[in-house]
């Protein structure tokens, strides 16, 4: 087995959380937009109907996937528009940067997309002396800081205030010291329009592209997406094979949860519909697979594709709120983060599936209702099977495995243990070996175990 | 040599088939209304951010707008509301880009959605779709007959036939993306104002 690239979550955790009041805080702040999107979920009363009927949409979409990806080719070259296909990361970054020559495009304002993330477009693009601006307030300011995301939604969700406010005055001339974020925001405003108006290039995500008319809608609250695309005269759209849907008729559910599950919001202040480009201008979109047709491929895990990227599954994790985005080392985090990422690379991102307390309010959440903490659990299996995890954890499980088996070594395990947790030093409990003891102390053992207590009430 | 697209798809169709349950319906539906689906959209556009105004005619739109201060001193108006003066061409305007200076757009909604304070506008007979975003401040004006509740009535209005923009505007555009503080203004419009007129 490789050494892992990065360090693996639990390490990166632990430092995240070993700055306590930071680790409440960001804990706090997306415990706050869970709370904003129960506001709205429960003001709507068919919301269980619109989850049921989203995830059927998108389970019949990815069994038709062929079809409707060649309805929508169709129908989108109908309206006027470009369509590329990309197999992996590579070639998808490679047709970008050959429409952007083709155009003599030089400056590029780009707006959040995770597909563009999980190819690393911005440093293909900036290797090539082309210049790529990250429009969304937040991905601007991790851009700025020259690090990734920590969240698909809320990008810079890690970051503070004052952190911003140093950051602008060191890279943009902002007042020192001024943290207000009204002004801060204003400046990012001021600096930014000139980059929309100098632009040769815009590049957007898709939230969702449609079959049967051939259109894509994006959704913004920042109006960035839409400013990027609409000065200057070419468009480049870049889309998961995911995001299909058959008919436009079918955005009036996914419309009504993507907001709401998203950040609490009965709608995003933009959800735009671009059927064709603008007169005399050019939209190109860009199909890429890069391991989703492997994704649907496995029974298991294949309803991982229904994800909207609402971010609702990392607002809700205990494990996510409390260790950071950065901690999961992968574009997208969190819990169905780690769904996804082992399917590229089991060797790196194995961890992530223990990282999970297995509570299912991920799963309660999702508006596509994708079984995330089943899919997490069954990821655990897949990869002790494959021995991706670690030898500890294997050791263990033969060890459990073998006293499970025997209820007699098991009632004996249980005397053993109350008898030894009551009269052992601390030390012998609490040492490197058990990984429960780190932070926080085993409860008291008691005197009787269930069995005897129970044996006893029974006679009583 | 197979192109990307022989190579993915072919790729698809070779999986083994996964159950494929029927396209549900979507626009009929026992969907949410609203008793007073104009009470529930004004109290949706404020909580955005933005303002609504209940008028009869018009005129009212232009003497609402003149209690502002930013619309009396504006020096670049754009309108396409019959009633409500342009203060320039806009099919004059070569490039989006000189819309740079865009003060107040005052544009017709097709229709508004009560459930979320989405307005449907869309760039027929429009030069450049850029003003709805460039502009520092939005109007849009809605008749009240057109007031929807609700999503799925929202969509059955919806056809795209052809090539076009058409975009659902709830509020002014805004970020929370600075510790999840709101700010108004991000990007596009610093403010919206929404006039539901008799008709």
């Amino acid at each position: 087995m490789n050494a892992p690239i990065h360090k693996e979550h639990a390490e990166l955790a632990t430092e995240f959380v070993s700055n306590r009041e930071r680790a409440k805080w960001h804990d706090g702040s997306l415990w706050f937009v869970r709370q904003k999107r129960d506001r709205q979920t429960n003001a709507i009363p068919e919301w269980e109907t619109l989850r049921e009927l989203a995830a059927t949409i998108k389970r019949h979409t990815l069994a038709k996937l062929p079809f409707y990806l060649e309805e929508f080719e169709r129908n989108a070259t109908i309206m006027g528009a470009v369509v590329h296909w990309a197999r992996d990361a590579e070639e998808h970054n490679r047709i970008v940067l050959q429409i952007l020559e083709d155009h003599g495009a030089k400056k590029i304002v780009k707006s959040k997309s995770m597909l563009t993330e999980e190819c690393h477009l911005n440093p293909y693009l900036e290797r090539h002396g082309l210049q790529v601006v990250d429009t969304d307030l937040g991905e601007w300011i991790v851009q700025l800081r020259n690090e990734p995301p920590s969240h698909i939604v809320m990008p810079a969700i890690h970051i503070k205030k004052q952190e911003i406010s140093e950051l602008f005055h060191e890279k943009l001339g902002t007042e020192d010291g001024n943290n207000d974020p009204t002004y801060l925001a204003g400046e990012a405003r001021n600096h930014l329009r000139e980059k929309f108006v100098g632009a040769d290039a815009g590049i957007t995500g898709v939230n969702f592209a449609i079959a049967q008319t051939g259109g894509i809608v994006v959704c913004t609250n920042e109006g960035n997406a839409d400013l990027g695309v609409s000065l200057p005269d070419l468009h480049i759209a870049c889309m998961g094979i995911e995001k299909l849907i058959p008919r436009a008729d079918d955005l009036a559910v996914f419309t009504r949860l993507l907001g709401r599950s998203a950040t609490g919001q009965p709608i995003t202040a933009y959800t735009s519909h671009f059927h064709g480009p603008r007169p005399g201008c050019k939209l190109h979109i860009i199909l890429v697979d890069n391991g989703r047709s492997k994704i649907r491929a496995s029974e298991d895990f294949s309803r991982s594709l229904n994800c909207i990227r609402c971010g609702a599954c990392m607002n809700t994790c205990p494990v996510y709120r409390r260790s950071g985005g950065h901690s999961y080392s992968t574009t997208v985090p969190g819990p169905i983060g780690s769904i996804l990422a082992p399917n590229r690379d089991p060797q790196n991102h194995g961890d992530l599936p223990f990282a999970c307390t297995l509570c299912g309010s991920c799963t309660d959440v999702c508006p596509v209702k994708i079984d995330i903490h089943h899919q997490l659990l069954t990821w655990r299996k897949e990869l002790a099977l494959k021995k991706v995890v670690p030898w500890s954890k294997r050791v263990s499980m033969i060890f459990a495995a073998a006293v499970l088996k025997r209820p007699w070594l098991y009632a004996l395990g249980g005397k053993v243990a109350r008898m030894s947790l009551r009269w052992m030093p601390r030390w012998m409990i609490y040492n490197g070996l058990n990984a429960w003891g780190k932070k926080r102390d085993l409860p008291p053992a008691p005197v009787k175990s269930f069995r005897e207590q129970y044996r006893s009430r029974n006679k009583g | 040599m197979a192109t990307a697209k022989d190579e993915i798809l072919n790729a698809l169709r070779k999986q083994i088939p996964i159950e494929t349950p029927n396209l549900p319906e979507v626009i009929n539906g026992n969907w949410i209304r609203y008793p007073d689906p104009i009470d529930h959209f004004s109290s949706l556009i404020a909580a955005v951010g933005g303002s609504c105004f209940v008028v009869n005619h018009i005129g009212d739109v232009e003497t609402q707008l003149q209690n502002y201060d930013v619309y009396r001193n504006a020096e670049r108006i754009y309108s396409q509301v019959p009633g409500i003066e342009s203060h320039f061409d806009l099919n004059s305007v070569a490039k989006p880009q000189d819309l740079e200076d865009l003060d107040f757009v005052i544009y017709p909604g097709e229709f508004a959605v009560a459930e979320n304070g989405a307005i449907w506008v869309t760039d027929k007979n429009l030069k450049h779709r850029v003003i709805f975003f460039i502009t520092q401040h939005l109007v849009l004006v809605v008749p009240k007959s057109r007031l929807l509740h609700n999503m799925h009535e929202a969509y059955k209005e919806l056809e795209f036939k052809e090539p076009h923009f058409g975009l659902f505007v709830s509020g002014p555009s805004k970020t929370a993306d600075i510790e999840q503080s709101l700010v108004i203004g991000a990007h596009g419009c610093r403010s919206m104002q929404v006039f539901l007129i008799d008709g």
